[in-house]
């Protein structure tokens, strides 16, 4: 047809593409290879300046020649005056405003200008600032940028509050941005700080509250956040920050028991956190004087332990006519902790009633119960409009832990059930996480009925966990659940005598181990296929009884023998 | 060009630069046609204009004293056998009437506020209702006078002598200097009014095919920053996208939820509920437990229906709203810069990239039909040419009474100000902002209102440009002066409020361009109308107007394909005609070519690259 408009052919065009792409690649390794052989001889001129700027301005992911640069630059600060060096370096910025066009997430281009910055004579913090404002209106996401800011922020001394704005500029045009959100969390606490005169909740502990932020302030940030959950109930970031806000100070690190025990001469000792045996800077003190002791954890598998555990030298507490006073001293924590021994008795503890709160509220706010409430209430109120949604259902029994943990037991698995479903290939994430709440319940159950006995059984349990806080148990029952294994960790209930775990799924007893108490061990109908499985039950001095029935393990050949060579002090085996 | 002779053949002619002309120009030279552009006025655009303010005084100076007469010269003498003329007519004669001009700047430069002056007002409004029924009266032989008559202002320049008590009260900055009427037309190079008033959605046909076709690099675009509807006398924020939702202070948090989730399933179309395939949109949002303002923000600012709009319909244009939204920000809308008319203009210059040839001032006044075959054959341009043809495109307006005999003219009313502050202040000044004023709450039919800041490259700075936009029911000073005395401070204005005050006003009406085609009415089967602007916000009816005539015209091309880079284009030495046409027509485009800004929003959109149609595949 005429008239048409003659247009090149794709493969005339790919052919100008390919000679064109052949030509560049031909200039730039001809630059690369000078700049290397300049660098080699040590040149520091201008034409390296250009050839460096040439090749980076082209790939600016190019490291070497960045630090190329960078000895160049500084070569010329030991010969030019600070006047033309300001020029220099300000030529630099714009020249790294322009690769951060080519990659706006190139490494070496925003190191290279956090490098300039700092270097600059005279620097020019507002229009680091503006520069940041840019491309973090293009992309909110970019974190290269968010370092540079925050490197700006601190440097140049930008005031909190105008920070908080940017933050909620951000977070208007879009919510969906762990950065912003996160970047509050670390201003808020700056800007509207607790503050001590009221103490959140008479159970706070005291020490530092360096990471909270004050009520007033608190409370117009659960409005923000509820906004955006109410208006996007998927968005993670959100409801993430929304932990946050709900979260609380870490908890203060004290030693939370001391328990010595005449019989075995030993005295085990728990602490809020775990800590390292070799470093923790412990002292004993007995009788007023100080005892040489070695600190170690219950278990070989750790270093770090919640609980630690010393033998004292033999003879020193053996006598029960005699009444001894000892202290555990935590020198790097200035704290410590007395526990009497009186005349006639065999063991003795010291420590703290516990209470829900302390125990196991750490994870959400000590905010006033009212507050936590009217939260509990607005996210019931968006779960009527999404029953499905995972994040809400969380919430939801996160803030039913901090308020009431017994009483909203029912709700609580409901829920938990409804998770499983809805989020299914989170199934097993949701099962441990309702194992732990529920082991919680059943020590606040024990703390309440001030006994010594552990009982949970037929709960579908799949993990064990708080360990430490079953130090003093002297009988645990952990029948019909889920468990495949009695970690390291269980190794910690050093008053244990009675251990139940029939109709389980365990083949590993690995936390079975140097019990000083135990007697007998009931481990009906499990997975325990050899004798190796059985091996930590044998530092067990005082085991009696051993129930193995329904075990694979029975069914060997001489497994009768060699048990009996294996644990020479039961008397009572079942199999 | 002028002197010169026109060739004495092409493929297509095509009278009136329209939107729907413009297009169908460009489709046919991109493929090849050999197309010939011509519109009887000196500037592009027909309706779809946009002017500075010195150049829409002209306007409206040229509407009031009606078109030259014509002279009627007898053209048989290039007819050939078996063949006959139709007399095209003179496309302005119907489609302004009622046009009324309100000053209010102080003539002078002065700081004084209180001494709005207002222009023959109540002369003006009386005349105004004396002339409401006079367009159907005038459909026949004495236009000229009619239309003369309809209009009733004398002049632009402002009576001093009026000078209104009223305003004595003063608007709320006192400080703020006042800018006069002589500062208007010394900025107003500055201005660029649009004669109708339209968006683009950013999902709509018009961007599709301006990305799908390569103009957009001619171009630039800005979004529309908020929506807001007025509700009770009041002016409020509809929160339409995500951030708006989130942000709103009017929302309680349960209705943030019921919105959210509404609008969420409004994109994911699910299947409507069968019981609502005869019920009004409004009763099915009435059920969605939607409370009464998201029923409001939903019915008349997002789908923007009416109450007894079908619910599928509705449905719809909910989801044509929501689809559009987040392509380039946070409103489903475009906005060009330097106004409407440039669109138009773009095609016009896809055209002549690709040969077509383009005279302003120069008509056609008869069409050569060949009796037997009922085709058109040629035309004879006004200069007396005959110029064969295989196809003719033509505004409706040249074809004057054939047009309106069957169906009576409906009207659009338009209302044009310039004001001093924007209508809901905020931390931006340049806010461009789309107003719904539902039915019912000031006039009678529901209005668009679009106010566009000096950042659009529409209107001089420190002042606004605000259209208005309303199916006509008397004349459209009668329809909006009401809305415009509530929502703004004129001298008529019965309390005072911190309002923005109204420099200078323009009301008129313009035939609707929705009216049903006119093809087959006795016209030659190779000759293809097109409508002017009609009163929706979008522009899909030109759009689908012009691939119509397109496929009708050559139904084996494709429509408008993605134009090749300039350096892709090879010149040989017979076809020269590309490259020279390219220089002519960047001049009578006026702006520098760059599609910077559309560029630039697409990158922010999560998708990417949209407006690059090879990524977009």
């Amino acid at each position: 047809m005429h008239g048409r408009v003659k247009v090149k052919t794709t493969a005339q065009q790919e052919e100008e593409k390919r000679k064109e792409r052949e030509k560049k690649l031909k200039i730039y390794v001809a630059a690369r290879d000078a700049c290397f052989s300049k660098r080699k001889e040590g040149v520091c001129d201008d034409e390296a300046l250009q050839l460096t700027q040439q090749l980076l301005s082209s790939n600016p992911d190019f490291a070497t020649l960045w630090n190329y640069r960078r000895e160049i630059l500084m070569h010329l600060e030991t010969v030019k005056d600070p006047d033309e060096m300001q020029k220099i370096y300000e030529a630099e910025l714009s020249f790294l405003e322009a690769c951060l066009k080519v990659n706006p997430k190139s490494y070496g281009s925003w190191h290279h200008r956090g490098w300039v910055s700092a270097r600059l004579p005279r620097p020019d913090w507002a229009r680091e600032l503006s520069l940041c404002d840019r491309c973090l209106s293009l992309d909110d996401r970019n974190f290269h940028c968010w370092d540079y800011r925050r490197m700006v922020v601190k440097v140049s001394g930008v005031p909190v509050d105008q920070e908080l704005e940017f933050s909620d500029r951000l977070i208007g045009s879009n919510f969906s941005n762990y950065s912003s959100w996160h970047y509050r969390s670390t201003l808020l606490p700056v800007l509207h700080p607790q503050t001590r005169q009221e103490p959140p909740h008479a159970s706070s502990p005291r020490g530092p509250q360096s990471h909270r932020v004050c009520e007033e302030q608190l409370l117009k940030e659960y409005e923000l956040v509820q906004n955006a959950f109410f208006t996007d109930p998927n968005d993670q970031s959100a409801w993430f920050y929304y932990r946050w806000l709900l979260g609380r100070a870490e908890r203060e690190e004290t030693i939370s028991c001391v328990y010595v025990s005449r019989e075995d001469e030993r005295v085990a000792v728990a602490f809020s956190r775990p800590i390292n045996a070799r470093c923790v800077g412990l002292l004993l003190v007995l009788d007023g004087q100080p005892l040489r002791v070695e600190w170690r954890s219950v278990h070989p598998r750790f270093r770090h332990s919640p609980v630690l555990i010393c033998d004292l030298p033999p003879g020193t507490i053996n006598d029960v006519t005699n009444e001894h006073n000892l202290t555990v001293h935590w020198t790097g924590n200035h704290t410590h902790r007395d526990c009497a021994l009186y005349t006639g008795r065999v063991e003795s503890w010291c420590r703290d009633t516990a209470t829900d709160q302390e125990l196991f509220r750490s994870e959400l706010s000590v905010e006033k119960t009212s507050v936590l409430q009217s939260e509990l209430q607005s996210v019931k109120q968006l779960q009527e409009l999404e029953p499905l949604n995972k994040w809400c259902l969380l919430t939801i029994i996160l803030l039913m832990r901090a308020l009431d943990p017994l009483g909203y037991e029912k709700e609580t698995l409901a829920h938990f059930q409804t998770l499983k479903e809805v989020d299914s290939m989170r199934s097993e994430y949701y099962s441990d996480l309702c194992c732990k709440f529920m082991i919680e319940n059943t020590i606040l159950k024990m703390e309440y009925a001030e006994v010594r006995v552990f009982s949970i059984t037929d709960r579908n349990l799949t993990s064990l966990c708080h360990l430490d806080q079953l130090l003093l148990v002297t009988h645990i029952n952990l029948s019909s659940n889920r468990l495949q294994r009695l970690p390291p960790q269980f190794a910690m209930l050093q008053c244990l005598e009675v251990l139940e775990a029939d109709n389980n799924f365990l083949e590993n007893l690995e936390g079975v181990y140097h019990l000083p108490r135990l007697q007998e061990v009931s481990l009906k109908n499990n997975k325990i296929s050899t004798l190796t499985d059985l091996q930590p039950l044998a530092s067990c001095p005082e085991l009696k009884r051993l129930d193995l029935r329904g075990n694979p393990v029975t069914q060997a050949a001489s497994v009768e023998s060699d048990l009996a060579e294996l644990l020479p002090s039961v008397t009572d085996l079942l199999l | 060009m002028a002197a010169e002779d026109l060739p004495s053949e092409f493929d297509v002619v095509i009278l009136g630069t329209g939107l729907a002309e413009s297009v169908v120009a460009a489709a046919c030279s991109r493929v090849g046609q050999r197309v010939l552009h011509l519109d009887r006025r000196s500037y592009y655009a027909a309706n779809w204009a946009s002017f500075t303010f010195n150049a829409l005084l002209t306007w409206i100076q040229e509407q009031q004293e009606g078109p030259q007469p014509e002279q009627g010269k007898d053209w048989s003498s290039l007819l050939n056998d078996g063949e006959e003329l139709i007399h095209l007519s003179n496309p302005d004669l119907d489609s302004i009437t009622n046009i009324q001009v309100l000053s209010y700047a102080s003539e002078e430069d002065e700081e004084v506020p209180d001494t709005a002056k207002e222009e023959t007002s109540a002369n003006s409004q009386l005349e105004a209702e004396s002339t409401g029924s006079r367009e159907e009266e005038s459909a026949e032989a004495e236009e000229e006078s009619a239309e003369a008559e309809a209009t009733n202002t004398k002049g632009e320049e402002p009576e001093v002598d009026q000078s209104h008590p009223g305003a004595s009260s003063g608007p709320s900055e006192p400080t703020r200097k006042k800018i006069s009427y002589a500062q208007l037309l010394k900025e107003g190079r500055r201005f660029n009014i649009d004669l109708v008033s339209k968006l683009l959605f950013s999902r709509g046909s018009l961007v599709d095919l301006l990305i799908r076709s390569n103009v957009s690099r001619y171009t630039e675009f800005k979004n529309v920053t908020r929506i807001l509807t007025y509700r009770h006398g009041n002016l409020q924020q509809v929160p339409c996208s995500r951030a708006d939702v989130f942000a709103s202070r009017q929302l309680s948090v349960v209705e943030k939820r019921k919105l959210m989730r509404f609008l969420t399933s409004c994109i994911e179309e699910t299947e409507m509920d069968q019981a609502y395939s005869s019920q009004p949109y409004s009763k099915y949002l009435q059920d969605q437990q939607l409370g009464e303002n998201l029923q409001h923000f939903l019915l008349h600012s997002i789908a923007m229906v009416t109450e007894d709009t079908p619910t599928e319909a509705g449905l719809a244009s909910t989801r044509h709203f929501l689809r559009s939204l987040g392509r380039y920000g946070n409103s489903p809308f475009l906005f060009p810069v330097y106004g409407l008319g440039e669109i138009p203009q773009c095609f016009c210059r896809m055209s002549a990239v690709f040969g077509g040839i383009y005279c302003l001032r120069h008509s056609v006044s008869c069409l050569i039909v060949d009796k037997d075959a009922n085709r058109c054959k040629a035309v004879i341009d006004s200069r007396g040419q005959r110029i064969s043809c295989s196809h003719f495109v033509v505004e409706d307006g040249y074809l004057g009474s054939r047009s309106s005999v069957t169906t009576p003219t409906r009207l659009l009313s338009r209302a044009i100000l310039i004001t001093d502050s924007s209508v809901l202040p905020s931390d931006s000044e340049q806010q461009v902002s789309m107003v719904t004023i539902p039915p019912g709450e000031v006039c009678q039919s529901a209005v668009k209102m679009v106010e566009l800041c000096s950042s659009t490259m529409t209107c001089m700075p420190g002042t606004y440009l605000v259209h208005l936009t309303c199916q006509s029911v008397g004349s459209a000073f009668e329809d909006l002066s009401q809305l415009v005395t509530k929502m703004f401070q004129t001298p008529e204005s019965q309390e005072p409020g911190g309002r923005p005050s109204v420099l200078w006003s323009l009301y008129f009406n313009m035939a609707d361009g929705s009216v049903p085609g006119v093809e087959g009415q006795g016209l030659p089967s190779n000759v293809h109308v097109c409508s002017g602007p009609e009163g929706s916000l979008d522009h899909e009816h030109s759009i689908k107007q012009a691939e119509l005539i397109f496929q009708r015209i050559l139904p084996d091309e494709e429509f408008c394909p993605p134009a090749p880079n300039p350096e892709d284009i090879i010149y040989d030495g017979e076809s020269p005609t590309p490259s020279a046409e390219e220089d002519s027509v960047k001049e009578a485009g006026q702006q520098e070519e760059s599609g910077g800004d559309l560029k630039e929003a697409g990158q922010q959109e999560e998708s990417g690259g949209d407006l690059n149609p090879q990524l977009d595949q």
